[in-house]
């Protein structure tokens, strides 16, 4: 056992709080996760040990069971399940004594975290460890007390005190009452990561009944007595304007209650979705635009322009690369580009809102609640407490519901009509209206010396909407001695935002893509040329390194060994990837192989280090499904434009990766170590396209540089000298 | 506007609606079942399955004025306490990540072994082929149809 004092003894006693149910139970309550500075998931400020606000609750019954509230939106990420893991963990106690519940949703009470960026769990480890060690700390010496016996006699197992020197035990609920006024220590002891008997484990998701009996309630679920149904007739291309409607085309047909101007969007309220859903169709509506529209066509003219010669920011000089591509015995360079595509969350945007004079109060699934409300006080002129927001299961958000205009939509309506309502967006409002992962483009350069180790990385970058489109301190920067990294923006009408693994989700697989071409060109095997950076990166780093080159070693090293790298296997055509992102590494081999006469995906090994694994299933779960996103995007995922319009509008158009196109077998292996966990929603995603493009060059001759591959693969490859690809 | 009583798990429901009120409409916005989700409206993403006389039919376009006396069941219908095979399979293998395609994977599943309790991998990737996990879940999916498969042949 070890003595954890993290977070200052002096701000201990303010972060936990306990209170005596009247039932005899006991409350301890407590604060995960932090305030994060931005939704993109990017920059975020670390958890502030002296803030106070309570945001989670664990609650010990009479009965010796316990309630842990999660305050956590549940994307599908499972945080739902792992993060009361935790906290029964340090509490010892049983798991399935244990019920979870989602926070009673008050916003005012409830300061709750953001689920993007994979650093929910990272936050949050220390205080729920804290918390339930706290608990366990206040049980065992209220159950001292009342059996006369020191603290230090006294062990706990599955939510029992023992006494062994008088025979004695009990459990947790008996003494909850007296824990209440037992003393919050100054210090507590957490248990070593050998003792975890609940950690590591395989535990299925909490929700799973609710969701297979239909019984589970998301945004598009809501209902109220009063509420009425909307819909949203929004420009049909980027960069169009409201000219004019006729609301009398729509106003007899039945259901229909009210249309709505909202600035260049015209809402349709009516009594059911079906009925606002025909009016949508009828209404008769103009639109103007007073610029040029968009098209793919002038998207990849302005990406590759940008790259060739447009001027760009410096993002990171190590040495002199001029330098040393001057002198360069080999010059490697490549360009990949990825399209806009929609983040797709299986239930479409929709929002409740009942707006009243002097309040707001809203419902519906958001990964980033605190910023739905803020804004949405913002918009309606009140203050941030009068608006409160109750957090559904969300259908899925892979980022999308990181921005909160579906939420303020419904406000801004609620308010204009006077009424609750919920508004509902269709399949095709969802995919044409907006906010998708930027399209980019990269130009990767590099310089090799005689001995074909690479001495320059030069990168271009170029971004539509993207932010910066670069991650200029990731591997292998840090372990070239000559890097330029640079990078541009370009201001598009098309609106984007952050897609799970934000800008990595295709500049990963893009690297993996180019080194392995460095490696080719070097006659150098492209896992050993990892290794040689990684131990390059350790013996003499060039600038900060923002990673541990021993951790990168180590998910290589075991993803060479399960998939048997150094051996020959006939038949098997294999491609290598590894990243480091979202603080979790991940090293990926991908195997095709010809099926009758075709390149198949057959399998895919991934080793990862996200320090203490804390739930396989879910841990798994997020793992596989990373990679099948990660494949159905880098094969499939294209959203092109004419005319500003999106030409792909539903499930029939836009192609996702479907059942039988999964890689049949995925091998995910852990490192085993006691570092403190990290996420998993992301890091698995980004690397897939590397492994799979590389697998598949071994096994064509075909680089794909491109997103999407099936270009290449569908009888049409298009080779790496074509520059346009989309459109 | 017209007058349809319709079957739905078991029980004769009366709604007024207008005649192509798809059945998916019907159940979310009239009768309250809301297990029964919208993904796509063009019988795309198999979301909205339920079962009409014990075949997975897409409820998303399928107009209520047809249904005449059908016998719907949804997933809310699926078991009286979540205890049918397949969801005894799914909970096993803790298949959903946001679980919002789920009920619609789960009917399908359902239909597919009522017919054929054992059936071939071609069998099972033809009927669920037909549905969307945005998360992709579909390996456990695959796990658990087996599983499901493999209890009620025993």
């Amino acid at each position: 056992m070890s003595i954890h004092n993290l977070i200052p003894a002096t701000n201990r006693r303010q972060f936990l709080k306990t209170t005596a149910l009247a039932t005899g139970g006991l409350v301890l309550s407590f604060r995960i996760a932090a305030k994060q500075k931005d939704e993109c998931g990017n920059i975020l400020q670390d958890a502030d040990p002296n803030d106070i606000n309570f945001n989670a609750y664990l609650t010990i019954h009479p009965d010796g069971t316990a309630t842990i509230y999660s305050p956590n939106p549940e994307t599908g990420q499972g945080i739902k399940t792992s993060f009361p893991m935790i906290v029964a963990e340090e509490l010892d106690m049983d798991w399935n004594k244990i019920k979870v519940v989602q926070a009673p949703l008050d916003t005012n009470r409830f300061e709750r975290q953001v689920a993007g960026g994979s650093r929910s769990t990272p936050h949050s480890w220390t205080r729920l460890r804290e918390a339930g060690a706290t608990a366990r700390y206040l049980l065992v010496h209220a159950a001292a007390l009342e059996w006369s016996v020191p603290a230090n006699e006294l062990t706990t197992a599955n939510g029992i005190v023992y006494h062994k020197g008088s025979n004695k035990a009990a459990h947790y609920g008996t003494f909850a009452k007296a824990a209440s006024s037992i003393e919050i220590p100054k210090e507590i002891t957490l248990k070593d990561p050998s003792q975890f008997h609940t950690i590591g484990t395989w535990v299925k998701s909490v929700d799973n009944m609710e969701v297979f009996t239909g019984k589970a309630i998301y945004g598009i679920d809501y209902s109220e007595p009063g509420m009425v149904n909307a819909m949203i007739v929004r420009p049909p291309a980027f960069g169009m304007k409201l000219k004019d409607y006729n609301a009398e085309s729509v106003k007899g047909m039945p259901g229909i209650i009210d249309v709505v101007t909202m600035g260049d969007k015209v809402a349709i309220v009516g009594k059911s979705t079906w009925e606002v859903m025909q009016a949508k169709k009828k209404l008769a509506i103009n639109w103007t635009n007073d610029k040029e529209l968009e098209s793919s066509g002038s998207h990849n003219r302005i990406l590759n322009e940008m790259i060739t010669s447009g001027t760009m920011t410096s993002r990171r000089t190590e040495g002199n690369t001029e330098e040393v591509f001057k002198n360069a015995k080999k010059i490697v360079e490549a360009e990949f580009q990825c399209p806009f595509i929609p983040h797709n969350a299986m239930e479409p945007m929709n929002f409740f809102a009942d707006v009243k004079s002097d309040s707001a109060r809203l419902v519906g699934p958001s990964q980033n609640p605190q910023s739905a409300q803020n804004g949405v006080a913002k918009l309606l002129n009140i203050p941030v407490e009068k608006v409160t927001l109750e957090l559904t299961k969300l259908g899925g958000g892979f980022g999308r519901r990181l921005n909160s205009d579906f939420a303020l939509e419904a406000a801004e309506l609620s308010k204009a009509i006077n009424m609750p309502v919920k508004v509902t967006w269709s399949r095709e409002d969802d995919m044409t209206a907006g906010i998708y992962r930027p399209a980019c483009k990269y130009k990767f350069r590099a310089a090799l010396d005689e001995k074909g180790a690479m001495i320059g990385f030069h990168v271009r970058a170029a971004g539509m909407n993207s932010g910066n489109p670069i991650r200029e301190n990731n591997f292998p920067v840090g372990a070239v001695p000559h890097v330029f990294i640079e990078s541009s923006d370009y201001k598009s009408d098309v609106t984007t935002g952050p897609w799970r693994a934000p800008i990595t989700n295709f500049l990963a697989g893009s690297e993996a893509i180019f080194f392995d071409e460095v490696a080719e060109t070097a006659g150098k095997d492209p896992v050993t040329m990892r290794l040689e950076w990684v131990a390059q990166a350790k013996a003499n780093p060039v600038g900060k390194v923002q990673y541990e080159p021993d951790r990168f070693k180590g998910v290589i090293d075991l993803v060479a060994e399960k998939s048997e790298w150094f051996k020959k296997k006939k038949g098997v055509y294999r491609g290598f990837s590894v990243y480091f992102s979202h603080s979790t590494y991940v090293a990926q081999v991908a195997e095709v192989k010809k099926i009758k006469g075709k390149p198949t995906i057959t399998k895919v090994y991934c080793a990862v280090d996200c320090g203490i694994l804390v739930n396989q299933s879910g841990a798994k779960n997020q793992i596989v499904g990373s990679i099948v996103d990660g494949i159905g995007t880098a094969m499939y995922g294209r959203l092109t434009f004419k005319d500003g319009m999106p030409e792909q509008n539903n499930f029939d158009s836009y192609r996702l990766i479907r059942f039988n196109e999964i890689v049949p077998e995925v091998e995910v292996h852990f490192v085993k170590n006691t570092i403190d966990p990290t996420g998993l929603g992301e890091p698995a995603l980004p690397p897939i396209s590397g492994a799979v493009a590389n697998a598949f060059y071994k096994a064509t001759g075909i680089r794909m540089r491109n997103q999407p591959y099936i270009d290449y693969l569908d009888g049409n490859p298009q080779g790496s000298s074509k520059k346009e690809m989309m459109g | 506007m017209a007058i349809f009583n319709i079957n739905v798990n078991n029980q004769t429901m009366t709604v007024d609606v207008a005649e192509d009120t798809p059945l998916l409409w019907v159940l979310r916005d009239h009768l309250g079942l809301t297990g029964t989700k919208y993904g796509c409206g063009i019988t795309a993403c198999g979301a909205c399955t339920v079962h009409i006389n014990g075949n997975a039919t897409k409820s998303c376009t399928f107009p209520v004025s047809i249904l005449g006396n059908s016998k719907i069941t949804t997933i809310e219908g699926l078991s009286k306490n979540g205890d049918h095979p397949v969801q005894i399979a799914w909970d096993e293998v803790d298949v959903p990540q946001c679980g919002y395609c789920q009920a619609g994977q789960i009917m399908t599943a359902a239909a597919l072994l009522a017919k054929k309790s054992k059936p071939s991998d071609k069998e099972i990737s033809n009927a669920m082929n037909s549905h969307i996990c945005r998360c992709g879940t579909y390996h456990r999916i695959k796990d658990a149809v087996k599983l499901a498969s493999k209890n009620m042949s025993n």
